[in-house]
């Protein structure tokens, strides 16, 4: 068995973390696209109590956040948890939707904070131009807002799929290190480095994670140079 | 009839501007930077709301204060032409010419995408992305783009201010062609008076947020106690024409007007064309007997009607020559002549200056 070669138990969590990863991103991607797009337009009493609580994520240590999880969403106690198990049926903790929920929770300040920098950025006077040729305010920005903030909301779903990818404190508080279940790369990861003769495996899975973070950042610079040529040309 | 009254108060500057007009033409809307033009054109697109009054276009109601109306912009059907074209950075031309196009309802479209990108020389442009264009190409575009969504009245927010003398020229006659092909109103906001001669039929003075003075350009132009605002325009009549023929193995172009006949070196336009021609106060003469063996061209008989005195050592006397008329001479001359309002006199008129072609 080469070095190169990944064991069953690797190659489950690789897959659980793309997995995990990509349900954190495309559930969030709207939820964020909104709510940057209330905090770069409206103003509202309790709007810095708000733009404070999407960015808590980064100030709080993440353990705190998977605890606070794990009381608004257990099943059996949880306030949010209750409600969604009754009424959609719903179950987040311990499997893998508990694990895209807290990296979503993680990666969400990084996700509306990209987003909302390309939204404040853009020019108010061509929506004004866009609606006195007749579109109304949700056509406005399907056509004319999100295409021009479109860089903006690509950086920060690389951002947030990167983050997702590394999410581990939130994680493992919240819905634990189960084989197969939650157990994404970087919880295996720790697990391989709390065990004798899980170097090599630990060495492989580090190499993965350096690999994804410069493929993400390699494609997130390609798309910045493809949307500045098409603005030009 | 394009009625608007409309008051809104921004922080402590009131705009109050009431002011109605024809359905066609190209109405200017004048005043210094601040004055509050283009608060009025946004309030008139929708784009802010004023605090009380009406803005009706045509048979439509788009906004009554009391009536509680107070349509989107979207559904307004209003044309706007912004000073930096705006256009949309991240579709190609043709796509930013379509855009309001589409959202029109098929039985409101009175133009063909082909006829305008004909009428406004894009067609080489219709592939390209905005950032590639000119200036001048930019406010064509964007005219276009206005135009096809066929709005029903087309508000121009000082479209040539960012364009230089050279762009300026290249787009005008686009603007003069637009209100006379599809005959749809036009409210042109400018404080260039070069460009509202060559193109408004109308104008409307505002001065701090008032609009102070309108009616047909020639009038205005003619009105005393607008020096002030209109500034330095050097007094003068503006006269509709209709070329009558070429003479003179065609060195001189004649001119029917409501006064008479006035000959003009020749022009290139053919007969039966309507033509807004220039006459500066400074280049007309006054005789009390019709002068002989002169080199004028033009001698016209009229009837002084007002004399106004200013400060300086010239005065302006106002006349009748079958429609108005001014004359800038000295006081002395004033004195030797002996004019009074009521007295007969010839106009030897001096030169002509041709600003604007209308209707065909």
């Amino acid at each position: 068995m080469s070095f190169f070669t990944l064991t069953p138990i690797e190659i489950d969590a690789l897959r659980l973390s793309l997995w995990v990863s990509f349900w954190a991103v495309a559930v969030s991607l709207p939820v964020g696209i909104l709510t940057a797009w209330v905090l770069a337009r409206l103003n509202f009493p309790g709007k810095s109590l708000l733009d404070s609580l999407i960015h808590l994520p980064l100030v709080l240590p993440p353990v705190v956040i998977g605890y606070l999880l794990l009381i608004l969403f257990g099943t059996r106690h949880g306030i949010i948890g209750v409600w969604l198990y009754q009424t959609l049926g719903l179950i987040f903790a311990f499997n893998w939707k508990g694990a895209a929920l807290a990296s979503a929770v993680m990666a969400f300040p990084l996700l509306v904070r990209a987003v909302r920098l390309s939204l404040e950025s853009v020019d108010r006077g061509l929506e004004a131009a866009a609606r006195t040729l007749g579109a109304g305010p949700i056509r406005v920005f399907f056509t004319v807002t999100l295409p021009l903030v479109a860089p903006g909301v690509m950086a920060g779903m690389i951002l947030a799929f990167a983050r997702s990818l590394g999410e581990f404190g939130a994680t493992i508080t919240f819905v634990s290190n189960i084989q197969g279940e939650t157990q994404t790369l970087p919880l295996l990861m720790y697990q391989l480095t709390q065990v004798s003769g899980g170097e090599r495996g630990a060495m492989r899975l580090c190499i993965i994670s350096v690999a994804i973070g410069v493929l993400a950042l390699m494609v997130s610079e390609f798309q910045a140079k493809r949307f500045a040529a098409r603005k030009e040309g | 009839m394009i009625d608007i009254h409309i008051k809104r108060l921004q922080g402590n500057f009131l705009v109050d501007a009431a002011f109605s007009f024809n359905d066609a033409g190209v109405t200017a809307v004048f005043g210094s930077s601040g004055a509050g033009k283009t608060s009025v054109i946004k309030m008139i697109a929708g784009l802010s709301r004023p605090d009380e009054g009406h803005v009706i276009v045509g048979e439509r109601c788009l906004f009554d204060s009391r009536a509680r109306i107070d349509l989107a912009p979207e559904r307004r059907r209003i044309g706007y032409i912004f000073q930096e074209g705006r256009l949309f950075p991240h579709l190609s031309v043709k796509a930013n010419l379509r855009f309001g196009m589409q959202l029109t309802p098929k039985n409101m479209r009175y133009v063909h995408f082909d006829e305008v990108v004909g009428l406004l020389g894009l067609e080489h442009l219709v592939d390209r992305r905005p950032a590639k264009l000119s200036g001048g190409e930019k406010q064509r575009v964007a005219i276009g783009r206005a135009l096809l969504s066929s709005p029903s009245l087309m508000l121009m927010d000082e479209p040539l201010a960012s364009l230089d003398d050279a762009r300026k020229m290249e787009v005008m006659p686009f603007i003069s062609r637009l209100s006379q092909r599809f005959s749809i109103p036009i409210i042109y906001v400018s404080h260039s008076l070069d460009e509202i001669f060559a193109l408004a039929d109308s104008l409307v003075v505002m001065d701090a947020g008032r609009a102070v003075a309108a009616g047909r350009l020639e009038d205005i132009v003619q009105r005393q106690g607008l020096q002030h605002l209109i500034g330095y325009v050097e007094s003068g009549a503006m006269l509709t024409t209709r070329i009558e023929s070429h003479s003179n193995a065609g060195e001189l172009t004649l001119l029917r007007f409501a006064g008479g006949v006035l000959r003009v070196p020749r022009l290139d336009f053919s007969i039966g064309t309507t033509i807004r021609v220039r006459i500066k106060a400074r280049n007309v003469a006054l005789a009390l007997v019709p002068p002989q063996q002169t080199s004028v061209q033009n001698i016209l008989p009229g009837v002084v009607e007002k004399i106004f005195t200013g400060n300086g050592p010239l005065v302006d006397v106002h006349l009748d020559i079958g429609c108005p008329l001014s004359a800038r001479i000295t006081h002395s001359a004033l004195k030797n002549l002996g004019l009074q309002p009521g007295i007969r006199v010839f106009t030897m008129i001096k030169s002509v200056s041709v600003s604007h072609t209308t209707m065909g």
